[in-house]
């Protein structure tokens, strides 16, 4: 028997303008569960997707049991006996737990070329497969009625059907409850005992001490090393993760925070999942950066103050007077402003023109006789905005979605500027932008704060989270666990330990 | 160069194939009859064009926010029987309100707008704070307006309009049919309001993307209502006018108007995916499916292939139309 159950060998894979894994190595060692760590972006769940078949790689091998093997496509990987229980679970809710299971592969019966969908022995088999993962409920429910716990064992159950030898798990726990957590753990354990490898993704330290045999660490795209998980303290693993020198060049900062405009106290969303009793200040001129894992719950904190979710307590000040946010339309006549996060989703209006996407929000304030869209005006406020930020188009009738994502995100900053918000909160702001447009971006926020402008920025991303920001909030799991003001103590260190206080 | 010329030209024969061919056809008709090119015809057809445009024009409000509006055949109808209980001549034998005199026209039009706009605004309601699919809450209000109209009327047909109502079709102002310059003067304030209020610009935006019209703080059920209740109050004149042509009105006036009015509006460029179409291109689906129509009449075609030939058109126009959008992916 080979040592190894899985290895992966010299892994490259690149996306337009991105190298996302350089070289990475991989080996699994039969009956364990191996950690696979990183901070978001390191490439983790990319490594996965290649050796599930959902990317193609660039360059690299897979040997399984010592054999090489070609994986074209999720079915060909599990074929080989390698399944996945993706992050974003891909279920259909209006359907039985039966039909999940056996979705794509419903065991027949009939005569000839006739065949029917054999449901007894669809559902008596789903029950089986459920009991070897510890769940005991009605294989007919509708998959939607289950929680989030549950369907997840459901996509376990059915890479156990399919007899997998590799179970791959992104990031399994990220919406479970501590409960649900347990059962999980106690499948695993299971699976181990019977001789199934299992590749662990995950964030939570304390977790992967207790489920892990092996640690890889990734960075940037690239391979850092493999180490039993019982040799390894939180702290190695953290400086594993991040140690990294901050080489990209940021714009000298000449703003000056001033007095605070914007106070925010224990605001909890309507969902208990959700944020909770978050309190922060915001200054005039200042670039407030909130770091945090992926699902931190930073978006959702920011989408609740701009009023486009729930919020069940908490109260919201700018320049000290309490303001009722119900509605996107409230937040933006208290003086704050969006640059959402998902720019396709809900940022741009992709059919249509520059002009009309920078003036959707404006319309208010350029009306003639009160009700007549005062055009002239409006493509001088437009003109004004594409010289001032450089945004790179023939003209301002350009459909926006011929504009390159740098672009884009410069019409979006625009609308909101030709709004004269005095808070501006950037969800992500240099997601999916090319080198050179990001540090125009960078040069407009500090532009911005130079005038007086206070603004939020979430960011993922190490660097410019350490680069950009005057202070910063760390969120973990909807908590703000940190604040860190003094200029020394911006350490990626610092951050990720804050990040991590599940 | 020569190959970029090639495939400019190319794009443009496909992108106005429909209106190309329907162009060749006219023509066509045009030289092979006798009367086609008559002023009379002329007229005629833009007599039979000027309802279909006010319904269209309406329609297209809902479809550019990627919605629909399936009640607006029987919100037609439900108009036309409005006006016509009000416009009755005192000594028409089936009089439906026998004792009252009968109203003024424009005060007449000006009820039946009313009226249908109320049914809009409750249509508008359920899509936009109920979240009911525009599919659905049209098809419910269709059934409903039809119920309203049936009990209300009796399903008698009616008629013996005044005089001045029945001008409304037949009376002329520079040498131009009322019912015409009533469908110019709507297209003018739909333009208006597409293209010069925050109205129009909010409806492109929700169809472009209605979440992001929420970020940006377009009043997303405000604006929704208004535009079907603006559309169902150009059900109801047009209704009115079609009561005044044909000089009476029943509860199957304007029955199946609705899908001929977004078929044209989609012929003429309004997508329903929503964001996309302009007051022009319903004016050029309606030209369209008029044209075809006499000019399939004039060639002697099949009434009933007719309906045929009209079918292969939206296929074609449709398929054409979304290739655009697909092929700039």
């Amino acid at each position: 028997m080979a040592e190894y159950k899985l290895e992966l060998k010299g892994v490259c894979k690149s996306f337009p303008g991105v190298k996302a894994l350089d070289n990475v190595q991989l080996s699994l060692r039969p009956g364990t569960v191996h950690a696979l760590m990183g901070e978001n972006g390191a490439g983790k769940s990319t490594l996965m997707k290649c050796l599930f078949g959902i990317y193609k790689m660039d360059a690299g091998e897979i040997y399984l049991d010592g054999k090489k093997i070609e994986v074209g496509n999720p079915d060909e990987a599990m074929k080989h006996g390698i399944a996945m229980v993706h992050q974003e679970l891909q279920p259909i809710p209006a359907r039985s737990v039966g039909e999940n299971l056996y979705l794509g592969r419903f065991p027949t019966k009939g005569f000839g070329p006739i065949k029917m969908i054999d449901h007894k022995k669809m559902y008596a088999d789903t029950e089986k497969w459920l009991k070897e993962v510890k769940m005991d409920f009605d294989p007919k429910a509708l998959l939607g009625t289950l929680s989030i716990g549950q369907m997840q064992s459901v996509e376990i159950a059915k890479a156990v059907s399919q007899e997998a030898k590799v179970i791959i798990f992104d990031e399994p726990t990220s919406s479970l409850s501590d409960n649900e957590v347990e059962a999980l753990f106690r499948i695993m354990n299971d699976l181990r005992g019977k001789g199934v490898t299992m590749v662990y993704i995950s964030h939570k330290m304390d977790e992967i001490k207790r489920i892990a045999d092996d640690i890889t660490v990734m960075r940037d795209g690239t391979y850092i090393g493999t180490w039993p998980a019982a040799e390894m303290t939180t702290d190695q693993i953290i400086a594993k993760m991040v140690g990294r020198e901050l080489t990209n060049v940021y714009p000298p900062r000449t703003n000056t925070p001033g007095e605070v405009v914007m106070e925010v106290e224990g605001l909890s969303s309507i969902h208990e999942k959700s944020f909770q009793n978050v309190s922060f200040q915001l200054r005039k001129g200042e670039i407030l950066g909130f770091g945090g894992l992926v699902g931190a719950q930073r978006t959702e904190l920011m989408e609740g103050i701009f009023g486009i979710r729930g919020v069940a307590s908490g109260e919201v000040r700018m320049r000290g007077n309490a303001v009722r946010i119900k509605h996107p339309i409230d937040a933006m006549n208290a003086g704050i402003g969006l640059i959402t996060e998902d720019r396709r989703g809900n940022g741009i209006f992709g059919c249509l023109s520059i002009k009309e996407n920078v003036g959707v929000s404006i319309y208010n304030k350029f009306l003639k006789a009160g009700m007549i869209l005062d055009h002239k005006r409006i493509n001088g406020v437009v003109d004004d905005s594409i010289q001032k930020l450089s945004i790179k188009t023939p003209s301002m009738k350009e459909h926006i979605s011929n504009l390159s994502g740098g672009n884009q995100q410069k019409v979006i900053v625009s609308r909101w500027l030709a709004n004269d918000p005095d808070v501006l909160i950037m969800d992500e702001p240099t997601r999916g932008i090319d080198v050179g447009a990001k540090h125009e971006i960078y040069e407009i926020m500090v532009e911005l704060a130079k005038q007086g402008k206070a603004i939020i920025m979430i960011s993922s991303e190490m660097a410019e989270l350490l680069g950009m920001s005057d202070r910063i909030y760390v969120m973990c799991n909807g908590r703000l666990t940190g604040e860190i003001d003094k200029a020394e103590d911006m350490t990626q260190a610092n951050v990720m330990n804050y990040a991590t206080q599940f | 160069m020569d190959n970029s010329k090639q495939k400019k030209i190319k794009d443009f024969l496909i992108n106005n194939g429909v209106i190309i061919v329907m162009f060749i056809l006219v023509i066509y008709t045009g030289f092979t009859s006798k009367n086609f090119f008559t002023a009379n015809n002329l007229m005629n057809i833009l007599m039979n064009m000027s309802s279909r445009l006010v319904i269209a024009l309406g329609i297209a409000g809902c479809v550019i926010t990627a919605g629909c509006d399936l009640s607006a055949g029987r919100m037609i109808g439900f108009g036309g029987c409005i006006a016509g209980v009000l416009l009755q001549r005192m000594d028409y034998s089936g009089k439906f309100f026998p004792d009252m005199e009968p109203l003024n026209v424009f005060l007449a039009v000006l009820i039946v707008m009313v009226i249908c706009a109320c049914f809009g605004t409750v249509t508008g309601f359920f899509i936009s704070y109920l979240s009911v699919p525009p599919f659905i809450a049209t098809l419910a209000m269709m059934e409903i307006v039809y119920g309203i109209n049936m009990l209300f009327t009796n399903a008698t047909p009616l008629g013996g309009y005044v005089k001045d109502y029945t001008d409304v079709a037949s009376g002329k102002f520079l040498g131009i049919n009322y019912l015409i310059w009533i469908a110019i003067i709507v297209a003018v304030i739909t333009w208006f309001i597409f293209n010069m209020t925050r109205h129009g610009k909010y409806m492109y935006a929700i169809g472009g993307n209605p979440q992001a019209a929420e970020v940006a703080g377009v009043p997303v059920k405000k604006t929704l209502i208004l535009i079907y209740m603006k559309a169902a109050a150009m059900y109801g004149l047009a209704g009115f006018m079609l009561g005044a042509k044909a000089g009476g009105a029943s509860v199957a006036l304007g029955f199946g108007y609705e899908m001929e009015a977004i078929a044209a509006c989609t012929i003429g460029g309004v997508s329903v995916t929503g964001g996309r179409g302009r007051v022009y291109s319903a004016i050029i689906g309606v030209a369209v499916f008029e044209l075809l129509k006499v000019a399939l009449q004039y060639l002697g075609m099949d009434a009933n292939m007719q309906y045929i030939a009209i079918g292969i058109v939206i296929f074609v126009a449709i398929s054409l139309d979304i290739r655009k959008y697909i092929a700039k992916k």
